[in-house]
């Protein structure tokens, strides 16, 4: 019997709330925290809106060895990854070190360091570059510090396939703890809201330019233009149920069930987007048909065509308003690989209060035969939920939620 | 689905000095280096100034020009070693369901070069902090992202099933291939399009290892500056290349026919939960890592046959890894040969773990055991059986290849040959 | 740039710098002779600390000098000696 992978512990860090309870409170009201780029001037560039955690000071949160060697990627995750744990009531020095692992997905690492040591570099000269940037900016920096951190010496890992990563890396963490882990730390946690981060992100071709808050990120909608970046995410603590209840635990948010996970053809092949193929596998794995399914967090790319693939994919799955569907990353922008973590902790939550968190700001558009939850938050009693998760040149991950109750 | 055993049947590799499998190990059955003083850009100015470079022409390789626009020069190394690995296994991906075959493709440092070049642009030089994005390059964020790479290798292969970067620093080469091996034990795909691939000479990297005194700064004898094991070691060699590997789950690979290099048997990785890029002189838990793959390959420390080492030259890195050994073998150890071809190739980062993965395959498929290169004066710190210089006729059945990275990243990997165990 | 005598004061505000502070005791009169890595500075954080000195009193360090120095009073003293056969030359 294969062992099962529940969630104890959440860590949010997330533009419209900090901790889990900020953001959920923030997300059923429809509190965006999307607003115009404070980290720098955005006169100059076409987008300048994006979600940012903002009153963050990492000097409150960590010790001061560490500030001068993290990226602010890093420093969110550190205090997201303090949050899940706390929240998990895991001590981690009471636990067996080789038994804890942690493993992160990162879309771009950090960026803002990177750009910091690249102008120390071209402006000064090579003597100028810091100790750090060794890796400091890498992908696995996540991973490496809240394994240091927090003594985690169990098999770890760091996946990168840009937003699906969130995902991939959740999955990862429930394979190890069917390979015999008992705890895993995993999520994912972005930050790229630096000049040189914008323009990599702006040569993306999706990024929204409207200037109102409340109307540049709108999937779904007939006015989808693009998106609006942001950062933070979240980080959760995954263990195997039965050593959670080892430990003690009597309460928890509820079971990573299933996972599935696709490529796009290539361009021009004319077949068919795989999206649909993950959503299917994913059911699949988790044992569940597509009707015990009670909410679908989608992608919501807020760009026509990937809508329209995204659109057709949940209605084939689940039949023409078949399943109610939401998007709370409307109120974050897309936090790169942090964003499907903080969706499957919203789907937690989801389960925990029974409400759906609505898609702020959309009117959905005619073309589509979708439920969505747009305006106010829904009552409903939500026991398994689906999580969706794209990355830029087809990358499709999908994950399959239940309540343990 | 317990039981399934995951097999390599076809392998590609991009070194340095060995472009394709055939030149790759020509150049280390014959012990000799491709390091140099770095061409790639004026390297005067730092402090260590020799790098394993490959002469790596793309449209050789077969690389479209839109695809050479496109890619930086780590996915095209990506992409030309896939499509020598899948020439290789004889595979036709049209016999397999799209979405069962997959790709995993390691990076410690994504497009390096490539952001490297655009910064430098779209700063002006560094002289502008709001850089300009009117200078960009349309495919700056396929930089950003280096999930780019397993994009391209998928869309060059067709493949449909799951698809990633595996980024673990430089144990990423180790763990892409792990990661693969799960996928298709666990039964999410049948193959695996996997490896890894690393092109960081860019003054970018040599700066930040030249901040940490990682790199040799024997600047005045290139050829002989990666010096694994050697009392005289002082540093690592900056390297660059790619390999990737056909996967596939042992009994289909059989009923095709295919060749069957190795088994992968075991794997397991660990953190040190210790330092950034320091290592605890113990050893233990890379010791824990090369229990575990052993353990998962059922192999006791007695079947290894041959360590292919991490061995990167850094006076930490080689005591560290001679302590894992001893902790993790025992006595066996002191009977095993042990050899670093980075003393020849360099150190890739993220590449290295897989191009390692190959130098075991080939020791294997010849009963050759690659050498160190450049040891010369032993170390009584390090007082395994290195292979010195000439590499040596060694029946190999079992070998054990290991990684250790920045982020405390440490992992171990055993290869069989197929036939012991049949199934 | 910085010239004159290295000070306990300079290498505190530079390690700080390059390292933040420490939760243990701080680098001070009192804890010349105490070793960095007591005071919570390993070799990465002094390789930085390093490097910042350098620039800052435009010396080279040998490689060796920081392995070599791990208190805060041999450190200051291997500044010191390099500054003044600087100077000289």
């Amino acid at each position: 019997m294969t062992s099962r992978a529940v969630v104890t512990g959440i860590g949010v860090v997330s533009p419209n709330g900090f901790g889990a309870e900020d953001y959920w409170t923030a997300t059923c009201g429809g509190k965006s925290g999307i607003g115009r780029i404070t980290r720098f001037d955005p006169q100059r560039y076409p987008a300048r809106l994006a979600g940012e955690v903002s009153g963050f000071s990492a000097e409150d949160h960590l010790p001061s060895r560490l500030i001068p060697q993290t990226d602010r990627m890093t420093q969110l995750a550190l205090v997201g990854a303090d949050h899940a744990l706390a929240d998990a009531g895991v001590s981690t020095g009471d636990l067996p070190e080789f038994g804890m692992g942690v493993v992160t997905a990162s879309s771009c690492g950090g960026f803002e360091f990177g750009q910091g040591e690249l102008q120390n570099l071209w402006s000064k000269g090579g003597q100028y570059v810091s100790a750090y940037q060794s890796f400091a900016w890498f992908y696995a920096v996540n991973t490496g510090q809240i394994s240091i951190r927090n003594g985690m010496r169990g098999p770890s890992g760091v996946l990168v396939s840009d937003q699906a990563g969130g995902l991939d890396a959740i999955a990862q963490a429930r394979r190890l703890i069917r390979k015999g882990s008992d705890l895993i730390l995993s999520g994912g946690v972005d930050a790229s809201i630096c000049p040189w981060g914008w323009v990599a992100q702006l040569a993306g071709g999706r990024l929204s330019t409207s200037e109102q808050p409340d109307r540049a990120y709108l999937p779904f909608d007939t006015d989808a233009a693009g998106h609006v970046p942001g950062e933070g995410g979240a980080l959760l603590i995954i263990e195997d149920a039965e050593a959670a209840r080892r430990r003690g635990v009597t309460r928890v948010y509820g079971e990573i069930r299933g996972y599935g996970s696709t490529f796009d053809p290539r361009p021009g092949s004319g077949r068919e987007p795989a999206l649909r193929k993950a959503i299917e596998i994913a059911l699949d794995d988790a044992g569940l048909s597509p009707g015990e399914i009670d909410v679908v967090f989608a992608d919501a790319a807020a760009v026509p065509e990937l809508d329209r693939v995204e659109a057709t994919a949940i209605t084939e799955v689940f039949g023409r308003r078949g399943v109610p569907v939401t998007a709370p990353k409307t109120m974050t922008g897309r936090l790169g690989s942090g964003a499907a973590p903080l969706d499957v902790a919203a789907a937690f939550l989801a389960m925990r209060t029974g409400v759906i968190p609505p898609t702020a700001n959309v009117t959905l558009s005619p073309e589509y035969d979708l439920d969505l939850v747009t305006t106010l938050p829904r009552r409903a009693s939500v026991n398994a939920a689906v999580v969706l998760a794209r990355g830029h040149g087809g990358f499709n991950s999908a994950v399959v939620l239940r309540s343990t109750d | 689905m317990t039981g399934r055993r995951v097999v390599i049947t076809g392998i590609g590799v991009l070194a340095p000095g060995g472009i394709g499998v055939k030149n790759f190990w020509s150049l280390l059955s014959e012990g000799r280096t491709s390091t140099r003083e770095i061409t790639f850009f004026d390297p005067s100015p730092f402090r260590s100034r020799v790098a394993a470079e490959a002469d790596f022409d793309p449209w050789e390789h077969g690389l479209g020009p839109q695809e050479i626009r496109r890619m930086d020069r780590a996915a095209q190394f990506a992409v030309v070693a896939a499509r020598e690995a899948m020439a290789d296994s004889g595979l036709d991906l049209d016999d397999v369901a799209p979405h069962r075959a997959g790709v995993t493709v390691g990076s410690a440092v994504g497009a390096t070069m490539g952001l490297d070049r655009e910064y430098r642009v779209v700063s002006d030089g560094g002289r502008l902090d709001l850089v300009d994005h009117e200078y960009a390059v349309p495919h700056l964020y396929d930089y950003f992202v280096p999930s780019s790479f397993a994009a391209e290798v998928a869309w060059s292969a067709g493949t449909e099933g799951p698809a990633t970067v595996v980024s673990t620093g430089c144990t990423s080469g180790l763990d892409s291939v792990g990661y693969a091996v799960e996928l298709i034990r666990d039964g999410t795909a049948d193959v695996m399009i996997a490896g890894a691939t690393d092109a960081p000479i860019s003054p970018i990297t040599v700066a930040c290892f030249d901040a940490i005194k990682a790199t040799t700064p024997r600047n005045d004898d290139p050829e002989h500056a990666s010096r694994p094991f050697d009392r005289t070691r002082n540093g690592f060699v900056l390297g660059e290349g790619a390999a990737m590997f056909v996967l596939e789950e042992l009994e289909s690979a059989r009923r095709r026919g295919a060749h069957l290099y190795a088994e992968i048997a075991g794997y397991a990785s660990r953190c040190n939960a210790f330092h950034m890029t320091g290592l605890r002189p113990d050893g233990r838990e890379m010791a824990e890592a090369i229990r575990a793959a052993l353990d998962e390959a059922r192999a006791d420390p007695e079947d290894v046959d041959y360590i292919n080492a991490h061995g990167s030259g850094t006076k930490q890195n080689d005591r560290h890894e001679t302590a894992a050994f001893k902790r993790s073998l025992g006595e066996h150890a002191r009977r095993t040969p042990v050899s670093s071809i980075k003393s020849m190739v360099g150190h890739s980062l993220g590449a290295i773990g897989s191009i390692e993965i190959a130098a075991s395959v080939l020791a294997m498929e010849n009963n050759v055991v690659p050498p160190t290169a450049n040891l010369h004066v032993p170390d009584p710190e390090c007082d395994l059986d290195y292979v010195p210089l000439t590499a040596r006729d060694w029946r190999t059945d079992t070998v054990l290849t290991v990684g250790s990275g920045f982020g405390g990243f440490q992992s171990a990997m055993v290869l069989t040959r197929p036939e012991r165990n049949p199934a | 740039m910085a010239s004159g005598e290295f000070t306990v004061q300079d290498l505190k505000r530079i390690l700080h710098e390059a390292a933040g502070e420490s939760d243990g005791a701080d680098v001070d009169v009192g804890t010349m002779d105490t070793e960095f890595i007591e005071l919570g500075y390993e070799s990465l954080a002094l390789l930085e600390t390093g490097s910042r000195i350098e620039r800052e009193f435009g010396i080279t360090l040998d490689d060796s000098t920081l392995f070599d120095s791990p208190t805060p009073r041999a450190l200051i003293e291997a500044v010191n000696a390099q500054l003044t056969v600087q100077e000289a030359s």
